[in-house]
């Protein structure tokens, strides 16, 4: 198993898309080492022949009809949005 | 000497509104008048709203007079942990990130508790996004333990024990991934249930790691949180991971159902790191259990060792990933430095997400990276799979399993703020039961010598919260620790 030192923060937080302040990176580095060391002991479980549960009790195939229901109004799901106009969402420019 | 209106209990108080004594406008104002009178002192409460509560409750007064009464929960004050959806009211989370949001659509349980009359009361405090055990994580400020303002009433659902603890609302909901139900009510001196996992609807609670988080009651007794399950529990079909499976009368079975029962003693969970008071209180409700009839066996979970690391790999990776969704774009803090896009999603997390918030995304994102997802996410859940099996091993001797919930007390705010892995052992008693997907209730067993409630923990087989709730009644019918009430 991966040694807790592999944790390269700068990596990690642009995959989370999270901007850290130099400040952040050493404290979170610290912490986060200490909570590695610590989950390094499921590498003593034996889990040879042994299945990954996702979930407690797995439900598979939950189908719905497929039917068009009314959904929230367009003003009720703007109602959040940090920036819109003419019933859209505001973004920053994605291509130039 | 009958205890004020908000203390009373549900049973209480939908007998009192049934015959006449009180309205549900008389009484929603006592506890608003009480929220008041303790709120600065315990802040419990993210927001709540006093017309919109006393609307409710006159609401409920009208269908009483016209014969048309719902029930036991017609017209009783019940608060919300602040990941709940309530149509038009705010959801924050206790976050920056969704400081202004107002939520667009009810929660299934929302629409559960409306429908059985309920007068739904405030937004309660919790760690941000129910990632905590101290409610120190909330971004608005920790709630207090109404029995020492100076403890944590724990967490993450702090603020849904402090409103009950202190008569701001006469039962509450919270959310429980790793004991955030159970840990908050063994330290507030409530009962405290994390059904099953699929009973509870979750849609319409903010997600943390969904395939743990499971809604559940707060209650003065066990009574109430049988009446609470009863109006809450169900299939959803809006919920892929709900289960059809029957619903029987909780409350009428908590009469039907006397044991004996077998229970388990797991040796793992008497170990180094048990308060010497918390253990003795458990011993003593082990001894009372014993002498009722019941067979007392010792058994074994082996892997309860890894609990705590299973967890944090398992709930971190669906932190970071539910958690994704939260880029300042549709919804949510947007940054105003941001230049551009990856700017936007960037900044806005780094300025709406609190420190453990961060921690969680970044170790979740870790363990699912390339590279090294099979050693840490993969041997997670297969490990997962060893805890479960431990559970159902021990079931095939036993009925039920009796714990301590916490192994401490309520310890004084701060005191484990600076150690995210001093924080996370508080939950040591609790996480297994998520992971194995299994229904646990805390219940009052007793103080310390200081005062501080102590919580028994009783783990249940999977969809049997009846025999759940009634082996947890008989210890309550036999003993007096929740009429005792924190004085404020």
């Amino acid at each position: 198993m991966a040694a807790p030192s592999d944790l390269n923060i700068d990596r990690i937080a642009e995959l989370s898309r999270l901007a850290l302040t130099a400040e952040e990176k050493v404290r979170f580095s610290a912490q986060l080492g200490s909570v590695l060391g610590h989950i390094e002991q499921l590498s003593k479980v034996d889990v040879t022949g042994i299945e990954p549960t996702a979930h407690a009790f797995p439900l598979h195939n939950i189908w719905a009809a497929d039917i068009a229901r009314p959904g929230l109004a367009v003003a009720d799901a703007l109602r959040n949005a940090p920036a819109q106009r003419e019933n859209m969402i505001v973004v920053p420019k994605v291509m130039e | 000497m009958t205890a004020p209106l908000h203390f009373q209990s549900i049973a209480e108080l939908s007998e009192h509104l049934a015959a006449r004594r009180i309205s549900s406008v008389e009484l929603t104002q006592a506890v608003i008048a009480r929220t008041k009178a303790v709120e600065s002192r315990v802040h419990a409460f993210n927001s709540f709203d006093e017309p919109d509560a006393l609307a409710q409750a006159a609401a409920s007064d009208s269908r009483r007079a016209g014969g048309q009464s719902c029930g036991a929960l017609d017209g009783i004050p019940i608060g919300l942990k602040d990941v709940i959806a309530v149509s038009g009211q705010p959801l924050t989370a206790s976050s920056k990130m969704l400081a202004n949001f107002v939520s667009p659509y009810n929660a299934t349980v929302t629409e559960s508790l409306q429908g059985a009359g309920a007068v739904l009361h405030g937004r309660l405090n919790c760690d941000e996004f129910a990632m905590g055990s101290s409610t120190e994580n909330s971004a608005f400020g920790p709630a207090h333990n109404p029995w020492d303002l100076t403890r944590t009433p724990g967490g993450s659902s702090g603020g849904s024990a402090a409103a009950l603890a202190a008569g701001a609302a006469i039962a509450t909901l919270g959310s429980d991934t790793g004991g955030s139900i159970r840990q908050p009510a063994a330290l507030c001196g409530l009962v405290g249930l994390k059904p099953t996992y699929g009973l509870i609807s979750r849609f319409g609670l903010i997600a943390y790691a969904s395939s743990l988080d499971q809604i559940g009651p707060f209650a003065r007794t066990v009574e109430d949180a049988a009446i609470v399950l009863g109006a809450i529990a169900g299939h959803d079909p809006r919920d892929s991971t709900s289960f059809k499976t029957e619903i029987p009368d909780y409350r009428a079975e908590l009469k039907r159902r006397r044991g004996p029962w077998k229970l388990g003693i797991p040796e793992e969970y008497f170990g180094a790191g048990l308060d010497p008071e918390v253990g003795a209180a458990v011993e003593k409700a082990i001894a009372f259990y014993k002498a009722q009839g019941c067979e007392i066996r010792e058994v074994s979970l082996p892997h309860t060792h890894y609990c705590l690391d299973a967890y944090y790999v398992i709930a971190t990776a669906e932190a970071s990933s539910n958690l994704a969704r939260y880029d300042g774009i549709r919804y949510g803090h947007r940054s105003r430095e941001a230049k551009d896009v990856l700017d936007v999603y960037q900044k806005s997390r780094a300025e709406g997400f609190g420190d453990e918030v961060k921690r969680r995304i970044i170790l979740g994102t870790y363990v699912l990276s390339s590279g090294y997802y099979d050693a840490y996410y993969l041997r997670a859940q297969k490990v997962r799979t060893l805890i479960r099996q431990d559970f159902l091993n021990a079931y095939r001797e036993v009925d039920a399993l009796i714990t301590p919930t916490s192994p401490l007390p309520a310890f004084k705010l701060g005191e484990k703020s600076a150690d995210p892995l001093a924080m996370y052992l508080c939950d040591i008693y609790t996480i297994g039961v998520n992971l194995a997907g299994l229904p646990a209730l805390s219940l009052p067993c007793g103080f310390t010598a200081g005062g501080l409630p102590i919580g028994l923990q009783l783990i249940g087989q999977p969809f049997r919260e009846a025999d759940l709730l009634a082996t947890a009644h008989a210890y309550e019918q036999a003993h007096d620790w929740h009429t005792k009430f924190a004085s404020l």
